[in-house]
């Protein structure tokens, strides 16, 4: 199975409308949108919904107030500061309790449950690209990776059940928790950057996170034009950790123009940053490898 | 007065705006960087003089001599952190919450404490006299809330001090980190985009800001490279919607070469003038209303 | 190192028999077809407790393999997590074991013809 994860670390590169694109290029293939915290993937997809259902992760502590003594003592236990007290009356901040259960486990009246968390909601689609794996988390959920794992897992499932061996998987912005997961099994990680001193700086970044998982790398510069410097820059960081630049693109309003259009840029009557387009994804295929005899 | 600047979207301006308002803030300031994941700010403000402190979280390490094996912290350990394999028993510290739970139970004191380092904090001065503070996770390091937790109680403290402003240059998203980085908030800004992306996530952020009760305005960056679809959302829900950045080669090149958008021009500096100042007309409304 | 003959192994398994597939996976394997070599008697662990969790499936796998007494595991790849878990209890493991059923895995391991792994994958 090769799957090609789409990250930037900086937000707002271009990694979505990229996917969409690729998306639309690769001939068969599982669509995959593990931005589950501000996920638009969708928006260019336009999903028919076919199953889904609740994301419950970890556990979220509960106290029954007619049990509990005010004693205070999940109050001192709490690392996270999640026990509220209201006049001797204890409750849990849901938004802070971490689900650790030390709570639970020192409560001396027994007074405290510990359901299942429902965290979001995992959504199995078919798209004019093909099925779609996607979800959203509920707002302020924790971003723990497990949402991400799970699309991941579906999404491999559905591709060998449909005998594909590519998922195109669109990631979240930054370098923690959940694009630590995203990266899991990556044939290769794509990095959409730019050309100025965030997208330098956030690059170096998850370039160093690839490398700390040791996976194998490619970075494609967008908005190439907005500063030679910098451009020249990537290039020079690029080869100095041996990791090939597949490709550029310019600042092209056409990007947003695709966009409310709820096309893939590469969709529709040709354009030049279309075709260039067309040439980055000829240039991904060698590195995502020949596909699998199915 | 503490503003978060904040967006569901990542990319869509957060940092330009948060270093254009520090840098025309009429009162003292403290800018903030919670964006510990990707760190940005200091490329646009140039702190001096950084001092760097690397910051933990705290894991149990076993005393082998102490421990009966009894299982106790494995089984109370919800992070797999801990887990007992026939006679042993084995730790891992970055799967641990921090929670001190192991620690707490273990019959035996066989469980001390540890650090397992998250990143670091940093805090320097621009030339202006700007304090600057930022948190930057380890390369790793999967969470980021604990060091975001750091970098609040560093920035309370320094706040504290000489009754500064603060602002708070918040992670993208609408999950817990960003969560984290409003919640001190008296004003919270949305920065956006007038495109399809831009407002469906500028929907996203307000579903989870919303029910917190803070004013909010929202700010639309690269304004006329889009539709009109983000105004009539902030219509239809009240947003009051404060300034716009157009969509101009030019601002987005300055931004490329690490400028400040209020140094751009007489115009942008106007602009976020009055940004200021209607914040902070909001935020002393906002606090008239919490305390009525 | 100590030289206890090994007879009991364990093969990570899309199903319970020796004609199951090998699953190449071990954290999020299916199940673990646990083989006595001098009876070759089978017996079938399921894994599914390690599959639902997001973070930690090689922990609670590898918990699951040496609660079944297994001294030696044939699968496809160990992560570093679960591989100090099963150094610290004397599990050897022989990885890239895939694309064959449990029963020809069994085989090739009576003749000698894996060898036994000294790092994770990733």
């Amino acid at each position: 199975m090769r799957e090609l994860v789409v990250i930037s670390g900086k937000g707002g590169t271009g990694k979505t409308s990229l996917t969409a694109a690729f998306a639309h290029l690769a001939e068969k293939k599982v669509l995959c949108d593990l931005d589950v915290d501000a996920p638009d993937l969708h928006l260019i997809a336009e999903p028919t919904i076919q199953r889904s259902g609740p994301f419950l992760s970890g556990h979220v502590a509960e106290i029954d107030g007619t049990a509990c003594t005010s004693c205070g003592t999940c109050m001192e236990v709490c690392a996270y500061g999640a026990i509220q007290n209201v006049d001797g009356r204890f409750t849990v901040a849901s938004g802070h309790c971490e689900g650790c259960k030390v709570c639970v486990a020192f409560c001396p009246e027994q007074a405290i449950d510990f359901p299942d968390r429902l965290c979001g909601t995992w959504y199995e689609s078919e798209t004019r690209f093909g099925p779609m794996i996607h979800a959203q988390l509920d707002p302020g959920q924790e971003n723990s990776g497990k949402l991400v794992t799970l699309l991941k897992a579906k999404a491999r499932e559905h591709a060998q059940q449909k005998g594909v061996d590519l998922i195109v998987s669109d990631g979240a912005p930054g370098i923690g928790c959940p694009v630590i997961s995203s990266l899991s099994q990556a044939t290769l990680v794509l990095l959409v950057t730019e050309p100025t001193p965030s997208g330098l700086h956030d690059l170096e970044r998850v370039v160093d996170l690839c490398r700390h998982f040791r996976l194998p790398s490619a970075v494609l510069i967008n908005k190439a034009d907005l500063n030679q410097g910098y451009q020249t820059a990537i290039h020079t960081f690029c080869q100095s950790r041996d990791i090939p630049v597949v490709g550029h693109l310019p600042h092209d309003p056409e990007v947003t123009r695709a966009m409310i259009r709820g096309q893939a840029v590469t969709e529709g009557p040709e354009t030049p940053f279309g075709a260039q387009v067309r040439q980055i994804w000829a240039n991904l295929q060698p590195l995502l490898g020949a596909p699998a005899h199915t | 007065m503490i503003i978060a600047v904040a967006s569901g979207k990542g990319g869509t301006g957060k940092t330009t705006v948060s270093a254009a308002l520090a840098s025309i803030w009429k009162r003292p300031v403290l800018a903030v960087d919670m964006d510990v994941e990707e760190p940005n700010l200091h490329l646009f403000l140039k702190p001096e003089s950084v001092r760097s402190e690397a910051a933990y979280l705290e894991v149990p390490v076993l005393d082998k001599a102490l421990c009966k094996l009894c299982g106790a912290c494995a089984e109370l350990c919800q992070f797999k952190a801990i887990s007992l394999m026939g006679a042993h028993l084995l730790i891992f510290p970055d799967m641990c919450h921090g929670c001190g739970g192991c620690m707490r139970i273990c019959p035996e004191g066989a469980l001390q404490k540890g650090q397992r380092e998250l990143g670091v904090v940093e805090a320097g001065i621009t030339s202006e006299g700007i304090p600057c503070l930022t948190g930057r996770l380890r390369i790793g390091e999967a969470m980021s809330p604990p060091l975001m937790g750091k970098v609040r109680q560093r920035m309370q403290a320094m706040a504290e001090q000489d009754f500064r402003d603060i602002i708070i240059d918040a992670p993208p998203g609408v999950s817990c980190p960003a969560m984290t980085a409003v919640q001190d908030a008296d004003v919270i800004l949305l920065v956006t985009e007038p495109t399809p992306f831009g407002l469906h996530d500028l929907r996203l952020a307000w579903q989870a800001f919303h029910p917190l009760g803070k004013p909010m305005g929202v700010v639309i960056n690269r304004a006329g490279v889009g539709d009109d679809q983000v105004q009539a959302f902030c219509r239809e829900k009240g947003l009051p919607l404060l300034t716009e950045i157009p969509f101009r080669r030019d601002i987005a090149e300055h931004y490329a070469h690490g400028g400040i958008l209020t140094q751009l021009d007489a115009g942008m500096k106007a602009t976020f003038e009055d940004l200021a100042q209607r914040l902070e007309r909001m935020a002393c409304e906002g606090q008239g209303v919490s305390h009525a | 190192m100590t030289t206890t003959p090994i007879h009991t192994i364990a093969i990570t398994s899309e199903g319970p028999t020796l004609a199951d597939p090998v699953d190449s996976r071990f954290g999020r394997a299916g199940g673990f077809v646990i083989v006595d070599l001098t009876s070759m008697a089978t017996t079938y662990v399921d894994n599914g407790s390690s599959q639902v969790l997001a973070q930690g499936a090689g922990i609670q796998a590898a918990e699951n393999l040496v609660k079944a007494g297994a001294q030696v595991l044939l699968t496809g790849h160990v992560g570093p997590k679960a591989w100090t878990a099963l150094q610290a209890t004397g599990v050897k493991v022989v990885q890239g074991v895939e694309n064959m059923t449990v029963g020809e895995a069994v085989t090739k391991f009576k003749a000698g013809e894996f060898t036994f792994s000294d790092a994770p994958s990733h």
